[in-house]
């Protein structure tokens, strides 16, 4: 398949079909998001730019959108640090009850969704917490941190010994070395971790809607709106978070790919 | 295995270690211990303790004559052969879809990783945008871009109209509201999940491999039968799991595309009881039920085809 007349063009045309499979709805909610529909936005009626000068529009929307991305940074920023010091602990230091701590880990990621909603809305229940912001940070930091965990783990488990032992030879103490060397060979696979987790965070609903009550989040604003019809604004929301979450990531790689050139062309 | 390793592990057997070293090590791990604490007592906290506390609720005894919503704490093991009896062919059909859904996502997910990560090699900045492209939906909300499929198979749509042009679909039929919208649907959201594992696990294969196969005259075929796939094995199963796990307990799929007769999946029916029917020790059942099926589920998968260092 590697060198064949068959599989030069298969695997370029199937995958980029499959990558066009997977933009059709984003294409549709942008076209949509410039429809003049009404309350349903069900059906093109005509073009208007009104959506994209007032996203606000539609009660609600914005307000959803700021919980989200509030609860996306909040919990993202815990499940990191808590993460990525698991999974530090786990490839460098030996101790006892290491394979519950392993269970701890990879259970949550063998767990659906419903479950583990059901479960900690239960546990609230019991301890009789109300639901709201706080309820929803506890239940997306549970589920992020396994898949934090899990990245920055690959990483550290791939870091080479030996450039520690080089620092050590050198006479750098632990924590200078774990600042000087570790932490800075960490940094992409903690970038990444971030990264998955706060998306992951964003686009939640299932386990948000068993945990927040009345508090909303910009999924469960479009789920609950599903009902009566989305509204526009929806639209042009999700196509700006979209646009703006590849940009950042392009401008990002575009601005490492450049530095790496600039690395190689000073040699 | 390294010399320095063989080393090591013949050092332990016989313990040559002096005094120092030993304390060095226990000193390390007392280290580690600390480093793993905050983040294991969160999650025996918020994981562990909530799943027991599922399991006790799901044995609660509602009392005579109790309000709605009303339990006391008991050994109620009859709502397990209740909620059994009643849902099991739910419970069926929502592992039937997501297993037809893990194989049509691994087959669409497979030439995408193999393009990233194999076509693509030396062209860092198409392979990062197309890579963006695959993550970036999630900030559109799974929601939303379900909701958007809905409207693109709708009757009126120009699919199903063009469909029924050709008549491959039916006068009379329709895309929405049936098992096959939601199988969709299920593939298409957990596509991503498919997708990065095989493409982690691609990115490693070395292509020399695939040339010297072909020199040694395996077709294309198998090539890609003993040399592609087996090492692209930890990613396919990895993703595997990513895929049917989640979409065995999905229920905005089922409830977005779906309809009330053939579609409905346990992920609907424990929230209904959650929320509509207010049945607590039912919905805890269900949940714990379908946790055990997945479980068992897995263990097996693992059993047969997987490899140790899965995660």
């Amino acid at each position: 398949m590697y060198n064949t007349k068959l599989g030069k063009w298969f695997i370029p045309v199937v995958g980029g079909l499959a990558f066009v499979y997977l933009l059709v709805p984003i294409v549709y909610i942008f076209v949509f998001s410039f429809n003049d529909g009404g309350k349903s936005n069900l059906q093109w009626k005509s073009f208007t730019l009104d959506n994209w000068k007032n996203p606000c529009g539609a009660p609600g929307a914005c307000e959803s959108l700021v919980n989200s991305l509030s609860v996306g940074a909040v919990a993202t920023l815990i499940a990191t640090a808590l993460g990525t010091a698991v999974a530090i602990g786990l490839v460098r230091y030996k101790f006892r009850f290491r394979s519950t701590a392993d269970l701890l880990i990879i259970l949550p990621l063998a767990t659906p969704e419903v479950v583990l909603g059901a479960s900690l809305l239960a546990q609230f229940l019991n301890l009789g917490w109300d639901l709201g912001y706080w309820t929803v940070i506890i239940a997306h930091v549970m589920f992020c941190m396994s898949f934090v965990i899990v990245t920055v783990r690959a990483r550290v488990a791939g870091l080479d010994d030996r450039l520690e032992e080089a620092a050590a030879d050198l006479y750098a103490g632990p924590v200078q070395r774990f600042w000087k060397i570790t932490f800075p060979m960490l940094i992409p696979g903690i970038v990444a971790a971030a990264l998955l987790s706060f998306a992951m965070s964003f686009d939640d609903f299932i386990i948000t809607n068993f945990n927040s009550g009345t508090f909303s989040t910009f999924p469960k604003f479009v789920y609950v709106a599903a009902a009566r019809g989305i509204p526009a604004q929806a639209n042009v929301i999700g196509s700006a978070m979209f646009i703006i979450a590849l940009l950042i990531v392009i401008i990002g790689q575009v601005v490492s790919y450049r530095r790496k050139k600039v690395l190689a062309a000073r040699g | 295995m390294s010399a320095p390793a063989d080393l090591k592990r013949a050092a332990k057997r016989a313990d040559l270690r002096s005094p120092e070293e030993i304390r060095a090590e226990k000193k390390k791990g007392r280290m580690g211990a600390w480093l793993i604490l905050p983040g294991m007592l969160y999650m025996a906290l918020f994981f562990a303790a909530p799943v027991v506390v599922l399991l006790s609720m799901s044995l609660f005894v509602k009392p005579e004559g109790a309000d709605l919503g009303e339990f006391v704490p008991g050994w109620n093991f009859g709502t397990y052969a209740e909620v059994w009896s009643r849902y099991w062919p739910v419970l069926l059909r929502s592992f039937v879809f997501a297993l037809i859904a893990t194989i049509a996502a691994l087959i669409i997910a497979f030439p995408m990783a193999y393009l990233v990560a194999v076509r693509l090699r030396g062209k860092p900045l198409l392979k990062g945008i197309l890579l963006v492209l695959l993550i970036a939906p999630f900030f559109s909300s799974f929601v939303l871009r379900t909701q958007a499929w809905k409207q693109i198979l709708a009757d009126e749509g120009w699919i199903v109209q063009t469909l029924k042009a050709v008549a491959i679909l039916p006068a009379d039929g329709s895309l929405t509201a049936t098992p096959f919208a939601v199988i969709c649907g299920l593939t298409y959201n957990f596509l991503p999940f498919m997708m990065l594992p095989i493409y982690a696990s691609l990115e490693r294969l070395d292509t020399r491999l695939l040339e010297a196969s072909g020199d040694l005259y395996a077709s294309p075929a198998q090539t890609f039968m003993k040399v592609t796939l087996p090492q692209s094995m930890p990613g396919v199963f990895a993703g595997t799991l990513l895929t049917f796990i989640p979409a065995a307990g999905d229920y905005v799929n089922a409830a977005i595309l779906g309809n009330n007769r053939d579609t409905s999946m346990i992920g609907q029916v424990i929230d209904s009881r959650f929320f509509k029917v207010i049945d607590y020790p039912g919905a805890a059942a269900l949940s714990f039920i379908l946790m055990v099926c997945i479980l068992i589920l897995v263990l097996i998968y693992i059993r047969r085809f997987g490899t140790k260092d899965l995660f």
